[in-house]
């Protein structure tokens, strides 16, 4: 659904993406974790048609993103990082003014609007101007505006990002809820529950090159089950074990504070790349 | 029609915020030159108020249709819907004859507030002649397709108001608006005939005073303004880095 090949962005002199490739497939839910700066947003930018590559190819459903843009373009919807809805506008107007821009007909726009305001259970506020929305609300207006034109592909590009833990589990829900219909879902997060919850495969991406690219169970299987995180000489460090007998045995023999607790795909970015996800 | 639609239901909403600040500098133009200078001066036959509403009239459609830059780089700067639009399945044509169109509506009420205070002040021309509206029109289409263009080339909104300050407030004052271009020194006179305001003026002024203002003030105008939608085009692949 979503090929790249030998991906290469750069700015001036700055090398954002160093030879990008992988491959999502239909119905798949794709997270492209890293550190802020890795080069995510830029990858999702540059497969949206809002940044130019400088180098590589890139297929969204089989069309090219640059030599068949208008078809690339329909082929997906996208949720950015940022809130990028009409403020001034009522959420009905944000949406209908999106599926114009799709030549969607008047009705089929009504009954979309209907629909998919229903699913984020903001049906009852169609009429209300946007800025007086929360910023949960506003997150699940755009993911529903992003489907307004039943796309196969969805980019939510560090779609929770400053939402308080309650409503970053809403829009959990609702991205699974999108899977299970048949979109194929391109998430970039730097949060690492969130990969580990909703994907079935993960791309760790770190200074514009993916180091790796697994599922969260294989990743987490190659170090260990359990960690022990305890302070060695001022310094926080992490000790993997296959599993809870052999921690428990480590456990016996240690002197200290510590913490023993499930691996996750934290400390797996941190055993390929020396460096924390959230930094 | 997405982009255009999007515009003018935002102008909906700001309607009565706009109407009055679209008022505020004609009228203060109308009671200072045109009351205070009144009757006493007179240029070929017409009094100065006569001579100044259509002068106000250029000066305010370019102004307003410029002003769909502020607009674009609110847009883009601050609430982002810019990506809205490079991300949808239309082309640069749509996007920037949407926004042009934008401000080239916002022109046309703005000249239609400065033709109600003309009245009001008990000023009659032949406001209902299709070379005015025309010259219009095509006044709004040069200096809208500007703004689109301009607003894709900078950074910061800060940027903008530096373009205006460069650009629009000294053809606003320059451009034949309150004054005849005739009487300035020959070399300021050769400048100022580069302006596309300037030539808006004349066939704004020539039509509302009930003449026939020729063809060469319209393809001028036209022509810029051909170029510089062409300009806004390219523009738009620019702001995609």
């Amino acid at each position: 659904m979503i090929r790249v090949e030998g991906l290469k962005k750069v700015y001036r002199n700055v090398h954002a993406l160093n030879g990008v490739s992988f491959h999502v497939k239909s119905g798949e839910l794709f997270a492209y974790l890293g550190p802020n700066g890795a080069g995510k947003t830029t990858t999702i930018r540059i497969l949206t048609g809002l940044t130019r590559l400088s180098g590589g190819d890139a297929w969204l459903n089989g069309f090219h993103i640059e030599r068949d843009t208008l078809r690339a373009k329909r082929q997906f919807g996208l949720v950015m990082q940022s809130i990028n809805l009409d403020q001034e506008l009522t959420l009905l107007e944000n949406m209908d003014i999106h599926g114009r821009l799709y030549g969607m007909t008047k009705a089929l726009r009504r009954s979309r609007i209907r629909e998919l305001l229903g699913y984020v259970d903001l049906i009852s506020r169609r009429d209300t101007i946007v800025k007086r929305l929360s910023g949960g609300m506003k997150r699940r207006l755009m993911v529903a505006r992003a489907l307004m034109h039943s796309p196969r592909i969805l980019f939510l590009d560090e779609p929770t990002v400053g939402l308080d833990p309650g409503i970053r589990r809403r829009i959990w829900g609702l991205i699974k809820q999108i899977q299970h219909s048949g979109t194929t879902i391109f998430l970039t997060t730097h949060y690492i529950e969130e990969a580990e919850f909703l994907a079935d495969r993960v791309a760790f991406i770190d200074n514009g090159r993916i180091v790796a690219l697994d599922t969260p169970s294989a990743f987490m299987a190659r170090i260990g089950k359990w960690a022990i995180d305890l302070i060695q000489d001022d310094q926080m460090k992490s000790i993997y074990f296959k599993d809870r007998k052999e921690a428990d045995s480590f456990v016996a023999t240690h002197r200290g504070s510590y913490t023993l607790r499930r691996v996750n795909l934290e400390d797996a970015f941190l055993s390929l790349t020396g460096k924390k996800v959230k930094n | 029609m997405a982009v255009y639609l999007r515009e003018m239901l935002l102008l909906r909403r700001r309607i009565k915020r706009l109407i009055l600040s679209m008022s505020v500098s004609p009228l203060l133009y109308l009671i200072a030159f045109g009351y205070a200078m009144g009757k006493s001066v007179k240029f070929g036959g017409h009094t100065y108020l006569e001579f100044l509403i259509p002068g106000l009239v250029a000066m305010s459609s370019m102004t307003q249709s410029f002003a769909i830059a502020t607009d674009i780089n609110v847009a883009r700067f601050y609430w982002h819907i810019f990506e809205e639009f490079q991300a949808a399945p239309i082309g640069n044509v749509a996007y920037v004859a949407g926004e042009v169109l934008a401000g080239v509506s916002r022109a046309l009420i703005s000249v239609t507030v400065i033709l109600t205070l003309g009245m009001l002040f008990g000023v009659r021309l032949h406001w209902l002649s299709p070379l005015f509206w025309l010259a219009v029109a095509l006044n709004s289409f040069v200096f809208a397709s500007l703004a689109v263009a301009l607003a894709m080339l900078v950074k910061s909104h800060a940027d903008q108001s530096l373009l205006t300050s460069f650009v629009i407030t000294p053809m606003a004052f320059l451009g034949g608006t309150f004054f005849p271009v005739d009487r300035l020194p020959h070399w300021a006179g050769q400048i100022i005939w580069i302006l596309p305001l300037t030539h808006a003026s004349r066939a704004i002024r020539q039509a509302a005073f009930g003449n026939l203002p020729g063809p060469s003030p319209y393809l001028f105008v036209g022509i810029t303004g051909i170029i510089f939608f062409i300009m806004a085009l390219k523009c738009v692949n620019q702001a995609r880095d």
